[in-house]
């Protein structure tokens, strides 16, 4: 799909620094800084709760922030220090939402006329620029329906088509995927990127769907509890994660700590060894946090005593759970860890929950990095 | 879910309760005589009055009703709390007494009324003017009742969505709030005009009764029955009538307050 | 089942009554309850002690409240209770068979209907009432006598004409020679004395007994002799009376001097 039809204002990049506080039965605070530049796709990832949507509803507009400044291009939008305020309606941005949020007395046709309606642009031409849209998007068969009678696939397509409508100068994308099957939530993902990449202003995406942000960003922004604990592209999200949620997201062992002896005494009990070790932090600190893959241990039920493995440690079993082709064990260290092996070695090893093992790993498996 | 014993024999008295003095109206009109009584001109000039005021009261309480009912279900706080006690009250005024209140207010000595009949020289009562404000004062809180609780059923994320895609918030409540909630709209309205339709004590004590003027339905009925009650359920026929032709034309889809289709 | 279905029409009945009691929409003069059933009962069989249920036209109020004091004083052990309304609805509600004992009429009119339809016995006037013009303390349209009512500019109210007092105005303006054309029409005279006293109209016809009662919000201005509207107010015992001795007693009481006394002292005038 290429670029949908648009007279072509100069893209502009999103500035946002978010502190939102909210007191009362449930305290809530968000402090996060957000930057996306013209045509840059921004994951923002965290669990439920985290404060992402709030995010996304302070950019808008929908939610007054307590601190801070958004910028969109050389526009303030929001600044409570100087008590600058833009309204939501004259922000230029395009939301699409996660139950999209048709309007149900429209047709199709009528819901994406609507931001040209709502500029005062004449029923007949809106209605003619609708058409023209929808048929960029393949979607002129449905023209004529109203949402109640169109698929949820189909419904957030002409969301999307809907807020591009508007010609935003910022796409704002709020758990796009959440309410679909599994199955459609794969082809509209497809979709989806191909509508977003040919966007040519900055995109933010709010997820919490690792796969989404892996498939559809060029950059991810983890929030949890209302603070950015990593903001990276998806390649070193996936293999240096700066927390343990974002490492369990990543499906890798995650650990803290400290390197001493040529080694890594970890914070949870037992040693790792790795080869590469990252230097000392500014402040002289040797704190830093490992990766390690659950396909790159191997389990023993006696103790290796001739491998090249340099990592070798004890454990027991926790739990296995089975994943696709593989079964993850849940073993108990110290360190903990979550190992996958074939089916077929369970049974070849005699495993089960309680078996006592013998866990090794190569030091070139162990990624060792520091928070920066 | 099998409807239990114990609703339906209270739901069929209830609705016995309704239908039995309908029916017996029915009995008591004079049949014979009823070419006779409808040629009276009193019957055409009170069912004309009748029918024009209660339509201009109920509009008039739904233009400036439904507004009040749209920041009622916005606002919180305790004004608004205020604000809707105060509004439901002539819900439960007696009818007479929102007449003599009107008067308190509009009448040629009122508190508005009396500067407005020193400048212009014009008085509400003994008007059709005045019979309208009577029906409106007493049919404007059934329509911002039934409006507001239909307002607070909307959910706010559309009018989210029109702000994101550039609506201001009038464009938005003409656009996507007003056709979302039309059939409630539609059914305070009704309502309204159906108990303007009605309204006897405000009316009479705040415009008066002057055949052809400010003389209703409902107040020709009262006096038909001071001198011939034939001539009351003779009219009262045509009360009937007329509301049940109403009522059965805007039943169904357009008088059901649940969400829209 | 079945016991639920002979329960359901006292149901039904208890519901009509309950129904009845109670009229907010009807005009302020009405002090008693409308429909079948709403007047107390009456007593268990023919007793000189027993309890009468008297209807009578709104204008009595005052004078037949004294009287009734009168009769409970002389009989003791009885009770005397008032229902006060429009004559023509008190009629009605006699010939539906609202238990009364005693029917004073504001009108002859509605009186023979009530006899022809069997209700009541033998009529006698006991009084008559006549009209006159009051208007606002402040007389806001200056009006002097009955001819400044045929003003073009001067409001005038009046009772309905299908009410006895209606009647009696639409007399006063025949025999005054006059064409007037009330802005009002009421339901009962004391509509006509509110609005009088509010000061919404300039002028209204009301009973002399009326004007006299409200002789500290409104102003009276006497009709000339000739312009004179008298209305005949009778009285009569209902044939289904639970207690027609007593009645009689009551009737006699109002015709009698005390009674008469008391009804001249309200202003109004003898029968012919």
């Amino acid at each position: 799909m290429g670029a949908a039809p648009s007279d072509a204002a100069d893209p502009v990049a999103l500035d946002a620094r978010v502190e939102v506080v909210h007191q009362g039965a449930r305290p809530f605070a968000l402090q996060a800084h957000v930057a996306a530049g013209p045509g840059e796709v921004v994951a923002v990832l965290g669990p439920n709760g985290a404060g992402k949507t709030t995010l996304l509803r302070a950019i808008a507009g929908l939610t007054p922030l307590s601190g801070g400044r958004i910028r969109l291009g050389d526009r303030t939008l929001d600044d409570p220090a100087l008590g600058t305020w833009v309204v939501p309606e004259q922000r230029r941005l395009g939301v699409v939402f996660q139950d999209h949020r048709l309007f149900p007395t429209m047709s199709v046709r009528e819901n994406v006329a609507f931001p040209a309606r709502a500029r005062g642009m004449r029923h007949g031409a809106a209605l003619a620029n609708a058409d023209a849209q929808l048929a960029h998007f393949g979607l002129t068969e449905i023209a004529d329906r109203r949402p109640a009678r169109i698929s949820g696939g189909q419904a957030q397509r002409v969301a999307l088509v809907r807020a591009l409508a508007s010609k935003p100068d910022l796409l704002l994308l709020d758990e796009p995927l959440a309410a679909l099957d599994a199955q459609r939530r794969d082809t509209t993902r497809a979709e989806l990127r191909a509508f977003v990449s040919a966007f040519a202003g900055p995109a933010l995406l709010v997820t919490h769907d690792p796969l989404d942000a892996l498939l559809l960003a060029g950059r991810i922004v983890v929030i949890e509890a209302g603070r950015v604990t990593q903001d990276a592209d998806p390649a070193t999200i996936a293999r240096r994660p700066a927390t343990a949620y974002v490492a369990r997201l990543a499906g890798l062992n995650h650990y803290r700590g400290r390197v001493s002896r040529g080694g890594i005494e970890l914070d949870g009990g037992g040693r790792l060894v790795a080869v590469d070790l990252p230097a000392p932090s500014s402040s002289g600190s040797r704190e830093v946090l490992i990766a390690l893959a659950p396909s790159a241990i191997t389990v023993h039920t006696t103790r290796p005593d001739h491998g090249s493995a340099r990592n070798v440690w004890a454990g027991r079993v926790r739990g296995i759970q089975q994943i696709a082709d593989r079964a993850r064990l849940d073993v108990a260290g110290p360190p903990d860890a979550l190992v996958d092996v074939t089916p077929a070695a369970i049974l070849d090893l005699g495993l089960t929950p309680g078996s006592a093992v013998w866990l090794s790993a190569k030091a070139t498996e162990v990624t060792a990095y520091t928070a920066e | 879910m099998r409807t239990p014993w114990q609703l339906r024999v209270p739901a069929a008295v209830a609705a016995a309760f309704l239908v039995l003095p309908l029916v017996a109206l029915l009995f008591r009109v004079p049949w014979l005589h009823l070419p006779d009584l409808f040629r009276e001109p009193i019957v055409g000039e009170a069912l004309r009055l009748s029918l024009l005021c209660a339509t201009i009261a109920a509009l008039l309480a739904a233009v400036t009703g439904i507004p009040l009912a749209w920041l009622l279900a916005r606002s919180t706080g305790r004004l608004t709390g205020l604000v809707r006690a105060l509004v439901t009250v002539p819900l439960v005024l007696p009818p007479v007494v929102g007449g003599v209140a009107l008067l308190s207010a509009f009448g040629r000595r009122g508190l508005l009324g009396k500067p407005i009949d020193v400048v212009f020289g014009f008085s509400l009562p003994f008007t059709p003017f005045g019979v309208i404000v009577a029906e409106t004062f007493v049919a404007l809180p059934f329509l911002v009742l039934t409006v507001e609780g239909a307002f607070r059923t909307l959910d706010d994320g559309y009018a989210e969505a029109a702000a994101t895609l550039g609506a201001s918030p009038w464009f938005a409540f003409r656009r996507v709030v007003l056709p979302m909630m039309a059939p409630a709209l539609l059914a305070g309205t009704v309502l309204a005009w159906a108990r303007a339709l009605g309204e006897f004590g405000a009316t009479i004590t705040f415009a008066g009764n002057s055949p052809g003027r400010t003389q209703t339905m409902p107040l020709a009925v009262y006096l038909a029955m001071e001198r011939d009650p034939d001539a009351a359920s003779a009219l009262s026929l045509v009360m009937l009538v007329v509301c049940v032709v109403v009522l059965a034309l805007l039943r169904g889809r357009w008088l059901t307050t649940g969400s829209a289709a | 089942m079945r016991a639920l279905a002979r329960l359901t029409p006292v149901v039904i009945l208890a519901a009509v009554a309950l129904a009845g009691c109670g009229d907010s929409s009807s005009g302020s003069s009405s002090a008693g309850s409308t429909g079948a059933g709403s007047a107390s009962g009456s007593g268990s069989g023919p007793v000189a002690n027993g309890s009468l249920t008297i209807l009578a036209a709104a204008s009595l109020r005052d004078v037949f409240a004294k009287l009734g004091d009168q009769f409970e004083a002389d009989h003791p052990g009885s009770t005397v209770e008032f229902s006060f309304g429009p004559s023509s609805g008190l009629a009605t509600q006699i010939v539906e068979g609202a238990p009364a004992d005693v029917f004073a009429s504001a009108s002859a009119k509605t009186m023979k209907t009530a006899e022809d339809a069997g209700a009541v016995n033998a009529p006698v006037t006991f009084a008559t009432n006549s009209m006159t013009i009051v208007v606002p303390k402040d007389n806001p349209g200056t009006v002097d006598d009955v001819s400044d009512l045929a003003n073009k500019d001067t409001t005038v109210a009046v009772c309905a004409k299908d009410v006895p007092c209606g009647a009696a105005a639409l007399t006063v303006f025949e025999q005054a020679h006059l064409d007037v054309t009330p802005v009002s029409e009421e339901v009962d005279v004391a509509a006509v004395l509110t609005k009088v006293s509010l000061g919404e109209v300039d002028a209204g016809l009301v009973y002399v007994t009326d004007a006299a009662l409200a002789r500290d919000k409104v102003t009276q201005i006497t009709l000339p002799a000739d312009v004179s509207a008298t209305t005949d107010y009778p009285i009569a015992v209902t044939t289904e009376s639970a207690n027609p001795a007593l009645a009689q007693q009551f009737v006699d009481l109002v015709t009698g001097t005390i009674g008469q006394d008391a009804l001249k002292a309200a202003g109004f005038a003898p029968a012919p």
